[in-house]
């Protein structure tokens, strides 16, 4: 009897114990952390003294006193409005080329995947600064096609410098394509024939079959690169340092500094949940848009 | 003729893509008067100053140092992922448990949950722990499945495992365990191996982590080591820090090179159903 209750137990319990790692995890390193900045967002807390409640005073100051919020929320949105729709775009068309029956396509395939294996590093960073600074690059090839060209400072001019660290973002589209690509393969040839019996063009079948098809993928693709990027933080470090007049003061770099510059712990909390609410906000709207437009297969 | 457009087009992108990374390649054997002003790809005196130059890296420190402190920050880190993301990946996808849709639908949101929000309640527990300027903050997470990204892509793989395997070693009086150590891991090695590459080179190019925990500069990994290079000389001597950037990337690059079936693979299962 003993022993059969064991056994129903083991039975019942054991995929937990093969999550304990997992829950343990968890708890420790992200629901703790959730917590406990959501309680620090109340606090003035800064690492060097005690600290004490300080109620909604963290998040009044950032909606009425405070400058670089404002300038930096605009950086990002602006940032994101770039890199974003792009990333997606270049990544759908490229993947549909791709998915044609060409020879040699692994190879593009590997070519278009290579600058995203190194995604935020300081190395590539660095090579961007250097396509793009004044003596870099692309004043160098331009300069030699017009001649009569006076070098354009792209990094330090307030215009150029934000879609210059976008244009880093879009430059690694390789992951989603990928990811998109994989959703092609599973498209099933019986629909484009059917298509094709009915007499649908390409660009009917592309918008009526291809793009429903895929269009859980895109949805998720858009709302993981989304909230990516309204984090991000290397590009406009090392590259920019939120110059050119703070327009590429992205959020990730405003945290940063007042949470780890200046150990404003805190206030730099609070300003990290009202960047969670803007997130959480934008991936509702998104799947609220995309209501009727994904075709789930079920 | 549309075969040929779309070729044509695709070697133009590809171009593109890859160009800022060749001329990486060949300005870094350039002297630094030459980097500047010119169009020429290749180097009209090869010289490889920049290299032992910038090897030499500062005071005390070689870049050989910074390059093993990254590899003893990434290798453990990527190892544990990929262990602890298998164990609960087979959990998921094997078993019924209680709580088990709560769970899962729990691990599917943290793939969302912004890291920012987490990031400075972490280092003051880390700190509290005296774990800051050591490896602990990225290694010991690691041990806890910490990056729901690879639990996500393990399920999906076992998932591709027929159950049947399982009932088989089961009659053959297999428990649980030995299953997944004798069956499913010899099957998942593919998957394994993706896990293992993936968080490799995340945590390779990792800079906002490395930036906050790390203070030290003996234990600097590469990353902060070239922004360091970046930042010390007001003049910057670009072809050093061109070619350290290069070597930096040598790595992953490699990395790309032996496993880019598995990494591009491994992406891809991502999207499949969910």
């Amino acid at each position: 009897m003993q022993n059969n209750n064991w056994k129903k137990w083991k039975r019942k319990y054991t995929g937990m114990f093969y999550l304990t790692p997992w829950i343990i995890g968890f708890l420790a390193f992200q629901l703790y952390p959730l917590v406990m900045s959501f309680l620090y967002s109340f606090t003035d807390f800064t690492m060097l003294n005690d600290y004490k409640f300080v109620g909604l005073q963290n998040y009044i100051k950032i909606f009425t006193n405070d400058r670089l919020f404002l300038k930096s929320m605009k950086a990002t949105f602006m940032y994101v409005a770039i890199a974003l729709p792009l990333k997606m775009i270049i990544s759908l068309f490229i993947a549909g080329l791709l998915n044609q029956k060409l020879k040699g396509i692994s190879i593009f395939k590997v070519v278009y995947y290579l600058p995203s294996i190194f995604g935020g590093s300081v190395a590539i960073t660095i090579l961007w600064r250097f396509i793009f600074m004044k003596t870099g690059l692309l004043n160098t090839l331009i300069g030699a096609l017009f001649s009569g060209y006076k070098a354009f400072d792209w990094i330090g001019s307030p215009k150029t410098s934000l879609p210059v660290i976008s244009l880093l973002q879009v430059w690694q589209f390789g992951s989603s394509m990928v990811l998109f690509l994989a959703g092609l393969k599973q498209v099933p040839d019986s629909l484009y024939e059917a298509a094709d019996i009915d007499g649908a063009n390409a660009v009917q079948k592309y918008f009526r079959i291809t793009l429903p098809m895929l269009s859980p993928i895109i949805l998720f693709n858009l709302v993981m690169q989304m909230i990516q990027l309204f984090q991000d933080f290397t590009a406009a470090f090392v590259i920019t340092g939120g110059g050119a007049l703070k327009e590429t003061y992205l959020y990730g770099l405003m945290l940063y500094e007042n949470g780890f510059r200046y150990f404003k712990m805190g206030y730099a909390s609070a300003q990290s949940w009202v960047l969670f609410v803007i997130i959480i906000l934008f991936t509702f709207a998104i799947f609220r848009l995309s209501d009727g437009l994904v075709h789930y297969e079920d | 003729m549309k075969k040929f457009l779309s070729y044509a087009f695709l070697c133009l992108v590809a171009l593109i893509m890859i160009y800022p990374l060749i001329w990486l390649v060949f300005s870094s054997f350039k002297p630094n008067s030459e980097i500047f002003g010119s169009i020429r790809l290749l180097p009209q005196k090869w010289q490889t100053d920049s290299y032992t130059l910038g090897w030499r890296g500062t005071g005390q420190n070689s870049f050989g140092r910074f390059l093993l402190n990254t590899l003893e920050l990434v290798v453990p880190t990527a190892a544990f992922t990929t262990i602890s993301s298998c164990l609960v990946g087979y959990g998921f996808a094997r078993f019924t448990f209680p709580l088990k849709k709560l769970l899962m639908i729990l691990m599917i949101s943290t793939l969302m949950l912004p890291n920012t929000v987490l990031v400075i309640p972490r280092f003051i527990l880390f700190n509290r722990l005296g774990w800051n300027d050591t490896y602990y903050p990225f290694i010991i997470p690691a041990m806890f499945a910490c990056t729901p990204f690879f639990i996500y892509m393990m399920i999906q793989f076992f998932r591709g495992i027929p159950r049947d395997l399982d009932d088989a070693a089961k009659i053959d009086g297999c428990n649980s365990f030995k299953t997944l150590i004798y069956v499913l891991l010899p099957i998942l090695k593919p998957a394994m191996f993706s896990a293992f590459l993936f968080q490799f080179i995340w945590t390779w190019n990792d800079f906002f982590n490395v930036l906050i925990y790390i203070s030290s500069v003996s234990k600097y990994p590469v990353s902060l080591a070239l922004r360091m290079s970046l930042d010390s000389a007001s003049a910057v001597n670009w072809s050093t820090v061109l070619a350290m950037s290069l070597v930096s990337m040598i790595p992953c690059i490699l990395v790309y090179m032996l496993g880019q079936k598995y990494l591009i693979d491994g992406m891809a299962t991502q999207g499949i159903k969910g």
